[in-house]
């Protein structure tokens, strides 16, 4: 193949469902070491939260919260398509999901600074 | 194209250069051919014209050359396209033609792909129509109106061309998967009320390599040379196998 159908909207809507679904079980063990240290070692906690209020962290939050969102929409995406009566529109909705997510994510760095 | 560079790279009355896969199973690779470039010329013209002109010995797979058969599909630069109605106009680029045997299937020589696993991959699907009348009842009258006649009707103008197979980068990652076209069948008769075999085809299409093994990117769709859309099809099918999981095989 010539590679151009890898350019096109769905093809990009599956890949980025995969890789963020990818990122997001990455980050879960972090996730829950930190949950972790809530029971074992509440003073790391408290210097772990601190070292989040950095500017960066919080734009790195933005990011994660950005996946979750990208991966929650496209995954009701998938199923509205799978479950629901065909719709032409999928690249409508594949659109609609990814703006929506760049709302909620733009919406809690806003929210967090 | 615009028209300054459509008249740049399309002079009818001059020429035209392409390049063709040639090989066989072990291998093989694109030689050149300069080919004279005609009004209207479609790609499987120019593949004609040096079998009769330059290289007798080149093999390639046509009957109808009107769209219907859909045995002359190739990949045209890197894309599957029925060569009976691709114009050279339509796909020539910058470089030169090229046109290969179709992607995902084993090659048995130059342009003829090995369609037998693909046609093997109809029949796992159930493909077959199941009568569930004899030839002595009555024929069936349905209303072309009725939804799931609706829905059959919408699939079923396929040609067996292979492009969607061509272009599915699920089948391509596992070759196991049926595929659009097969899939796309199976949901026509799914859909046919006359059908008698609508359990066991849903067994079929639902076990491994069946429809959920599908993600949806819509290759299949956009090369589709008739329009269809097996997506749809194969949705309709993960549709019918949950609904089916969850009244225990009693819907239909």
């Amino acid at each position: 193949m010539s590679g151009s159908h890898r350019r096109d909207g769905l093809r990009i809507a599956s890949m980025v469902h995969r890789i963020s679904g990818l990122a997001l079980a990455l980050f879960l063990p972090l996730h829950f070491y930190t949950l972790g240290l809530a029971l074992n070692d509440a003073a790391e906690l408290d210097t772990f939260l601190r070292w989040t209020d950095n500017p960066l962290v919080k734009i790195a939050e933005a990011g994660l919260v950005g996946l979750l969102s990208l991966h929650l929409f496209g995954g009701l995406r998938l199923l509205a398509l799978e479950f629901l009566p065909w719709s032409p529109r999928q690249k409508l909705y594949a659109a609609l999901a990814a703006s929506a997510s760049v709302f909620v994510s733009l919406g809690f760095f806003l929210s967090a600074v | 194209m615009s028209k300054q560079r459509e008249t740049e790279l399309y002079r009818p009355g001059e020429t035209l250069a392409v390049k063709v896969w040639r090989g066989n199973a072990n291998g093989g690779g694109f030689h050149a051919y300069t080919v004279p470039s005609q009004e209207s010329q479609t790609v499987l013209d120019v593949v004609t014209w040096i079998q009769q002109n330059a290289e007798p010995t080149l093999t390639y797979r046509f009957a109808c050359r009107v769209g219907m058969c859909g045995s002359c599909a190739m990949m045209v630069n890197g894309e599957p396209r029925w060569t009976c109605r691709t114009h050279v106009k339509k796909v020539i680029g910058d470089k030169p033609l090229e046109i290969a045997p179709l992607r995902n299937l084993p090659v048995i020589k130059d342009l003829a792909a090995d369609m037998a696993e693909f046609f093997d991959k109809w029949t796992a699907a159930r493909g077959q129509f199941q009568p569930s009348q004899s030839r002595d009842d009555a024929m069936a009258a349905i209303s072309p109106d009725e939804p799931r006649r609706a829905a059959a009707n919408a699939a079923i103008e396929c040609i067996n061309c292979a492009v969607c197979y061509a272009a599915c980068d699920t089948v391509a990652a596992n070759p196991g998967y049926l595929g659009p076209a097969a899939l796309n069948r199976a949901w026509t008769l799914q859909s046919d009320v006359r059908d008698d075999a609508f359990a066991e085809r849903l067994d079929a299409v639902s076990a491994g390599g069946g429809c959920f093994n599908c993600h949806s990117h819509q290759s299949c769709m956009t090369y589709c040379p008739n329009e269809l859309n097996p997506t749809a099809s194969i949705a309709g099918l993960k549709r019918l196998s949950a609904f089916s999981y969850l009244t225990g095989g009693k819907s239909r």
